[in-house]
């Protein structure tokens, strides 16, 4: 057990991007209110940049922007975590923005944000 | 007075993989059309109707106390999920090669070239630039799209057409609130600073779009930068105001030409690359503003085309429409 | 290299620009634009697929300059090339059958966002379908969820509303799954081109040194995609999503989004893990148990509803599970028959939403089963394709579901006795379900009981569905009836799949 918690202390980076995972997760899974909904799909995002990020960390090396025309990748961070951020960054913005549109349009119908009372609702309604 | 029984409740919960509360706070109106309704369930229908002296409401009581829970179990249940997701991922995490060090299984050949050979390659110092817009260009490509996807189904839920929405007609009759025609007005604080800080940001996102190939930053981050800008705008001297240089029009001309170009520029690229001819793009000078070959215009383009989506998702939550 | 070697990328890069620019025009024009480009799509697959069929082998097809583990690749096959040619040939169809239902169900100046989200979601289908990169696969499978998601809510409605919320969450529960499978498995073997991983994989496999990580990533990648084409535990989002769109969404849906999932899947398991790992995982064993509950279950939901389009939405829940059964019995026969379903139920389920559709307008707007009695004789070519659909469906010889049930049943006498006898009662018992709910309903569509308001109604046919319907019933027999060159086809195929 001491051994299995000095190697989460030491990828202490991955250890809190993956109970942010978990959370969000669970968050996004269980309750019921579609904007905390919204918050743990964040959450879950986040943790997975977050543990993107820490895979591409090297200690001691510098951001891979070569300005002395000096190329020695030993010298340099690893830059595809980076990119693949930048890539779910944009994602999961263009996500949020159309889970947060359907919520508005599912409040100013059912003027309740509780997602099984609105699923209960629209079984009411006729097509 | 609505009392499901339990088991309907159970029954519905089962059918549709979620179950609802007891106590509803509905508007009157709401509350009418609910009665009016039948249920298309005929058992909840009849389990309604059976509200009959002391056997019926002793099957409520009971109803009503394992609803309860069953609402704690469903509580219990989700604690339990996040724990035990937690954990398995957590010993995963306890697996997994330690973290900064330079013999990560990640830290490979692939890397190396990326970064030694970026300005060679593709004529960008910023070696995230190069591998995200030229190595890996496909995949940006797609990432572009994402943008346009959502900014599609935004429009499509939230847009109003502009003259029913000057007659008042919103997307649905009984929506509350209604804040999307109420335009606050101008705070003499915030116009004064917007003078100040619209130009500004539009300046420094310019500055980190065109300076993306040499220097953190790019289309995605710069466009944003200018996206907050016109937001800026819009909030500090109204609507009318940017409607004068950036409405509905102007909005789909921008994104149509941004996409098209980056597609264009993105096939071309490909195309030569994979028939294994010589795409005569000048790379420029590494460090400067050209550089980069079509990194330059796909940053721009890009950077525009974020702009106008930022943009967009705030006109459409704000008001409805550009 | 050749010019049709390039229509891959064609297609995948073109489609997405057909969509921006169906965004900007109207309804109409849009309409036309994209039924153009779907022609020549389809047109492009086919002589892609013609092409690897004489030279017999696959070619990797690089995204740039650079080779593959620097840049982007694509992977061109048999299988693949087959894949794309159905798929953007049963889009095309699904449109035209469904066409005047988009017209009248989508608001009037936002109609030319359908024909958008039709030709993002048809550019992201080819890329999952072609792809070589686990990345890529991730940024298309996203674009996929959106335009799946929006092609529901495009008919507004409360219903489709919440079907919508409901999926889209589903969804990105999925799609977070499948990141994480994807950033651990790159934080362990640093790549994301599938066969440096495999490469990868297998030498980490040998030393045992990430033994539970594999497992969890095979678990995360299993899970996400199954919740994303609707795996019978993790079905609850679909009778909604499907049940209330317009008839073109919902077969475009269960007909081609379910199986873009299957597709990545089937490659992340084969060409990713390989069948050694993955059968050393026990996984496929999950996917048996889960692919024979759906295809009971699923026909079981089917059976006790009154709906006609949720009815056709639960049994897409049992034909996924035949696919999943196929996977699960961890055989070369195995995966042929699952792709052989794949593209069985790809031609098959979009026929009989597009009928339900047509049953829907010569019955006042309703899908009850009260409603649509007679329907068939009101509508004959819808009530031709639905029969044929619902025959297909069963297993009746001659039709192309037929094929399935037997390459499934080869599949299953082949692997251990266990899984023989629990594979064949599956079949068995869903057969007998699939018999129990479709037959009734073509009695239903024929029978002379029909309401009274309704009675008399003759359809006037338009040339979009009445080509579609007969193209689809044309297709389904033609498959059924040359069905040794197709499944011929597919076992070429998975030969050059890298299995």
């Amino acid at each position: 057990m001491p051994a299995f918690l000095e190697r989460l202390f030491t990828n202490y980076y991955e250890t809190a991007a993956m109970i942010l995972f978990g959370i969000g997760f669970t968050t996004l899974l269980m309750h019921r209110n579609l904007l905390k909904k919204i918050i743990g799909l964040n959450f879950m995002d986040s943790g997975l940049y977050l543990f993107l990020a820490a895979k591409g960390y090297i200690a001691g090396r510098l951001a891979p922007i070569i300005t002395d025309g000096n190329t020695d990748p030993s010298r340099y961070v690893n830059p595809i975590p980076t990119g693949l951020v930048l890539t779910g960054i944009v994602v999961s913005v263009s996500v949020t923005a159309f889970l947060l549109a359907l919520t508005c349009r599912l409040y100013d119908r059912f003027h309740t944000l509780d997602i099984d009372e609105i699923t209960h609702l629209a079984r009411k309604e006729r097509d | 007075m609505r009392s499901d029984g339990f088991l309907a409740r159970l029954v519905s919960f089962v059918e549709s993989g979620s179950f609802r509360e007891e106590d509803y706070t509905l508007s009157p109106a709401q509350k009418d059309t609910l009665d009016t309704d039948i249920p298309e369930n005929r058992w909840l229908h009849s389990v309604q109707h059976a509200e009959k002296p002391v056997g019926a409401r002793l099957m409520s009581w009971f109803s009503q106390k394992g609803f309860e829970l069953f609402r704690d179990l469903y509580r219990i249940a989700s604690v339990f999920i996040c724990v035990t997701l937690i954990g398995v991922l957590l010993s995963v995490v306890s697996f997994l090669p330690a973290f900064g060090s330079a013999e990560n299984p990640a830290v490979n050949e692939v890397v190396e070239r990326y970064v030694s050979k970026s300005i060679e390659e593709t004529g960008a110092t910023n070696a995230v630039a190069g591998m995200i817009s030229a190595y890996r260009g496909f995949d940006t490509l797609g990432e572009a799209h994402v943008l346009f996807v959502a900014a599609c189904s935004v429009i499509v839920l939230l847009r109003v057409d502009p003259s029913e929405r000057k007659r008042g007609k919103l997307l649905d009759p009984d929506r509350v609130g209604g804040d999307m025609d109420y335009e606050p007005n101008s705070d003499l604080i915030l116009r004064k600073a917007a003078k100040i800080l619209v130009p500004l940001a539009f300046i420094f996102g310019l500055y980190v779009i065109l300076n993306g190939t040499s220097s953190p930053g790019g289309g995605f981050s710069g466009g944003a930068i200018m996206g907050a800008g016109l937001i800026l705008n819009s909030v500090a001297f109204g609507f009318k105001r940017t409607e004068r240089f950036f409405g509905d029009e102007m909005y789909h001309a921008v994104k149509t030409a941004c996409l098209t170009v980056y597609a264009l520029l993105m096939a071309y690229f490909i195309y030569m690359g994979a028939n294994g001819w010589d795409d005569h793009v000048w790379l420029g000078i590494p460090g400067g503003i050209v550089s980069g070959g079509l990194i330059l215009p796909i940053n721009i383009a890009v950077g525009f085309e974020v702009a106008c989506t930022m943009y967009c998702f705030y006109a459409l939550f704000r008001k409805g429409g550009l | 290299m050749e010019l049709v070697q390039n229509f891959p990328f064609i297609t995948i890069v073109f489609s997405l620009t057909c969509g921006v620019f169906c965004a900007v025009l109207k309804g109409k024009k849009a309409r036309g634009l994209c039924l153009v480009w779907l022609t020549l799509t389809t047109l492009m697959s086919f002589s892609v697929l013609l092409y690897t069929l004489k030279t017999g082998e696959y070619y990797i097809y690089r995204m740039g300059k650079w080779n593959a583990p620097w840049g982007n690749e694509i992977r061109v096959g048999v299988l693949e090339a087959l894949m794309a040619t159905a798929f953007s040939g049963v889009m095309l169809l699904s449109l035209l059958g469904g066409m005047h239902h988009i017209f009248a169900d989508c608001e009037p100046e936002k109609t030319n966002l359908y024909f958008t989200m039709c030709s993002l979601l048809m550019s992201s289908l080819f890329a999952l379908i072609y792809t070589n990169d686990l990345f890529t696969a991730y940024v298309f499978v996203e674009i996929n969820t959106i335009a799946s998601c929006a092609l529901v809510m495009l008919k507004s409605s409360a219903k489709t509303l919440v079907a919508t919320t409901r999926y889209l969450i589903m969804s990105l529960l999925g799609s977070g799954l499948f990141l994480l499978g994807i950033v651990i498995l790159y934080g362990i073997t640093g790549e994301l081109l599938m066969p440096s991983i495999a490469e990868k994989v297998r030498t980490i496999f040998a030393t045992g040194e990430y033994s539970l990580p594999l497992t969890v990533i095979i678990g995360l990648f299993s899970v996400g995609l199954a919740v994303k084409s609707a795996l019978f535990p993790f079905h609850s989002w679909l009778p909604d999503a499907h049940g209330s769109a317009t008839a073109s969404s919902s077969a475009i849906l269960s007909g081609l989004v379910l199986k873009g999932y299957i597709i990545v899947l089937i490659k992340i398991f084969y060409r990713v893990f390989g069948l050694e790992i993955i059968v050393s995982e026990q996984v496929s064993w999950f996917l048996f148990v889960f692919g024979a509950l759906a295809m009971i279950l699923g026909s079981v939901g089917a059976l006790r509803e009154r709906d006609l389009k949720r009815m056709l939405a639960y049994s897409s829940v049992a034909q996924v599970g035949y696919i999943y059964l196929g996977l699960g019995l961890h055989s070369e026969l195995g995966v042929t028959a699952a792709c052989v379903q794949i593209l069985v139920h790809a031609i098959t389920k979009p026929m009989l939403f597009i009928a339900a559709g047509g049953f829907m307008d010569v019955s006042g707007g309703h899908k009850s089963m009260d409603a649509i009695a007679g329907a068939g004789r009101r509508d004959p070519l819808g009530g031709l394709a639905f029969t044929v659909g619902a025959l297909s469906m069963i297993g009746i010889p001659f039709f192309a579901g037929f094929v399935t049930k037997l390459e499934l049943t080869a599949g299953a006498l082949e692997s251990g006795t266990v899984t023989t006898v629990m594979a064949l009662i599956a079949i068995a018992v869903s057969t007998l379900l699939n018999a129990l709910y479709y037959v009734p309903v073509i009695f239903n569509l024929f029978s002379a009981r029909e309401q009274a308001e309704y009675k008399g109604l003759r359809v006037r046919y338009r040339a979009d569905y009445a080509f579609a319907t007969v193209a689809f019933v044309l297709l389904n027999i033609g498959f059924g009836a040359f069905s040794e060159y197709v499944v011929g086809a597919v076992r070429q195929g998975l030969a050059l799949f890298g299995m």
